[in-house]
């Protein structure tokens, strides 16, 4: 019985581990989106986070430099994205699609020469723990430090936005730009700073999938997550802790849908690899039906574009 | 103190020639920052810009491949130029081409022992119907269930990719095949004739053609396309007016995904001739930046299909001959987009240098 109970500990780990990427990327969309932005690149710059953190482990042998790498790569990203919606007034919607298609291709053409070479071990924290105890240890110990960070970014996310000025300032150039600026915030600086913000999360939630995950690089491995971690912020309704709610739900699928192929049921591969897919659209509709509900919760300017006439 | 050279007035009218004139300015940028990469790669740029746009479409097979790649391009987008315009964002437009070229395969291999007339024409309107019904998915749940299109679309993408793989590794693999992961090859009267011989550019470029002739007279001459229009320029005004948003909404979406559908077995019964695992590389994406190229007008749209198709045969060129990943092609196409988007900005606001005065100084 204690055997089960702590194969059932390992499979909690492995959740909390498949959750990680959409919790960075959401925790990080959903402050962009609170400031009225929609970026959809979001897939784009997870991509081009995880090939540049590889990247840097690879030539400068240095994890600390990787990290930080993917983040800036990923806030480079969104700078070409900010420049392009505050600054030059384009569409969130369709910059935010070049942004990904741009993202991709590049992550490719950078990713090239690093296909195939075997990734490098990231330090997990208190392994010895996760050994001794039964159960709990595999569920709270033996993790990378990222992993710890992206399950208290959410609260700090929640404090933030709730309890400091500027997350109040933020909220306020979300649902009312023009009541912002009057009040004297400079709407297009704050939303600059939550864009960027949103790159250097959505680097690290891809820098976390090239460097612990799958230790390697992979053409198009982000597979689709930056568009669930989008799915989770509306999800979520804009409310952080139910981001990491609703990552726990997908890492779930993910590691069920890997264990049930492994049993070796009879429901064919692809069928479970869609469940994500398919879940997303049943959480979405059963989420979006109750209209007033969304209306309440969402930034009301999302999506739409500011300027201030000089 | 603070001295301005330049002074940024919005602008009171859109000029017409400036709106047609950005995509231009957009691809000579596009040009110019790929360049930019090229030698940052380690490539001498005109060079490496030469393997990419001139050498590929130098003779005549590889006009011909121009034309067979910008056959469902363009088709995809003067579909997607439906919903853009009425603000509807659909994104979804490769999973609409695959499910349609799901419905037509299996068709195609329901009639595997016919030989007639009617055969191909049963198969392309079965894609056309499958790209249709696969699009009404999020049109519906946006209009009763209010659900985000963008997401619900894009979704669908990954449901029919993992469809397709199911049936082509499962069910429909070929019985002779040694368990390789496609269909048996399609019979030849449910292939689209080619036009030329040794080219493999056919038929399918006139369903393209038809369609956008189609689209224009919708667009542009009946009451519908008036009420599309008008719903993307202002949902009030689309309100007070009194057109029934709801049912508009989907019926963009059906035309819209009958075009997806149509491209993906325009691809299946043209070059690819059975089912397997990548029937399209990605043209349902690509499609979006067509659209936005040619600036949602029909015309515009075909020749802004024959550009965004050079960049598929540019990488194609590229990686034989520069040892680039194909993805580069995606490189050029986010930025034309970027630039595209950018370039807009021109539209809407007039840039005025201004000489510095002696008494400012």
């Amino acid at each position: 019985m204690s055997f089960d109970l702590n194969f059932i500990g390992i499979l909690i780990g492995a959740i909390m581990a498949s959750s990680v990427p959409l919790i960075l990327a959401a925790s990080g969309e959903l402050i962009t989106e609170r400031s009225g932005v929609l970026n959809l690149g979001v897939e784009g710059m997870m991509i081009i986070g995880a090939i540049s953190g590889f990247a840097l482990m690879v030539v400068t042998d240095n994890l600390f430099f990787a990290v930080i790498g993917s983040m800036v790569s990923g806030l480079i990203l969104s700078l070409i994205f900010g420049l392009l919606t505050q600054s030059l007034l384009t569409n969130h919607v369709a910059t935010g699609l070049a942004l990904t298609i741009f993202g991709i291709g590049m992550s490719a053409m950078i990713g090239k020469n690093f296909v195939g070479i075997p990734g490098k071990e990231f330090p997990l924290l208190f392994l010895n723990l996760k050994e001794s105890i039964p159960f709990l240890g595999p569920i709270f110990f033996g993790h990378s430090i990222i992993l710890y960070f992206a399950f208290g970014l959410p609260f700090l996310t929640n404090y933030f936005l709730k309890k400091t000025k500027t997350g109040l300032i933020i909220r306020a150039v979300g649902d009312s730009p023009t009541s912002a600026s009057n009040q004297g915030i400079n709407v297009t600086l704050v939303r600059y700073s939550c864009i960027l913000y949103g790159g250097a999360m959505c680097g690290l939630a891809g820098a976390y999938l090239s460097l612990i995950y799958t230790p390697q690089w992979i053409e198009n491995m982000t597979g689709g997550r930056g568009w669930i971690a989008l799915a989770l912020v509306v999800f979520a309704t804009w409310s952080p802790i139910k981001v990491l709610i609703g990552a726990l739900i997908f890492g779930g699928i993910t590691i069920l849908q890997l264990h049930m192929q492994a049993v070796g049921l009879r429901i064919p591969v692809q069928l479970l690899s869609a469940l994500p897919y398919i879940m997303t659209i049943i959480v979405l509709v059963v989420i979006s039906r109750d209209s007033r509900k969304i209306k309440l919760n969402t930034p009301t300017s999302l999506g739409q574009i500011f300027y201030k006439e000089k | 103190m603070e001295v301005q050279l330049i002074k940024i007035e919005k602008r009171n009218d859109v000029s017409r020639s400036i709106y047609f004139l950005t995509p231009v300015l957009a691809i000579f940028l596009t040009l110019f920052g790929g360049g930019i990469i090229f030698y940052i790669l380690g490539f001498n740029p005109i060079e490496a810009l030469k393997f990419f746009f001139i050498t590929p479409i130098s003779d005549l097979y590889g006009l011909s491949e121009l034309l067979v790649k910008a056959t469902p391009l363009c088709l995809i987008a003067i579909g997607l130029s439906f919903c853009f315009k009425s603000n509807n964002w659909n994104i979804g437009a490769e999973g609409q081409l695959i499910f349609g070229g799901i419905v037509g395969g299996g068709v195609a291999l329901l009639f595997y022992n016919h030989e007639g007339f009617y055969v191909l024409p049963i198969i392309i309107l079965s894609g056309a119907i499958g790209g249709m019904l696969f699009a009404m998915i999020p049109a519906i749940l946006k209009t009763y269930f209010n659900t985000n299109e963008i997401l619900v679309s894009l979704m669908l993408v990954y449901v029919a990719k993992l469809l397709l793989d199911y049936l082509v590794v499962g069910p429909w693999s070929n019985p002779e095949g040694f368990n390789f992961p496609e269909t048996r090859q399609f019979s030849e009267s449910a292939r689209m004739s080619i036009l030329f011989d040794g080219l493999r550019i056919h038929a399918g470029i006139f369903i393209t053609l038809i369609t956008v002739f189609l689209s224009w007279l919708i667009l542009y001459k009946t009451y519908l396309g008036f009420q599309i229009k008008v719903s993307g320029l202002s949902l009030k005004t689309a309100k007070y007016a009194g057109y029934k948003g709801k049912t508009m909404i989907i019926i963009v979406f059906m035309i819209s995904g009958a075009c997806a559908g149509l491209a993906g077995v325009g691809e299946i019964t043209g070059p690819i001739g059975q089912l397997h695992r990548n029937i399209s590389p990605d043209y349902g994406f690509t499609a979006i930046i067509v659209a936005f190229l040619g600036r949602l007008n029909p015309v515009g749209i075909i020749f802004a299909s024959l550009i965004v198709a050079l960049t598929y045969l540019g990488a194609e060129t590229a990686q034989i001959f520069l040892q680039v990943p194909k993805y580069t092609g995606q490189v050029f196409q986010g930025m034309i987009l970027f630039f595209l988007l950018g370039s807009d900005y021109l539209l809407f606001f007039k840039i005025k240098f201004l000489g510095l005065k002696k008494n400012e100084l």
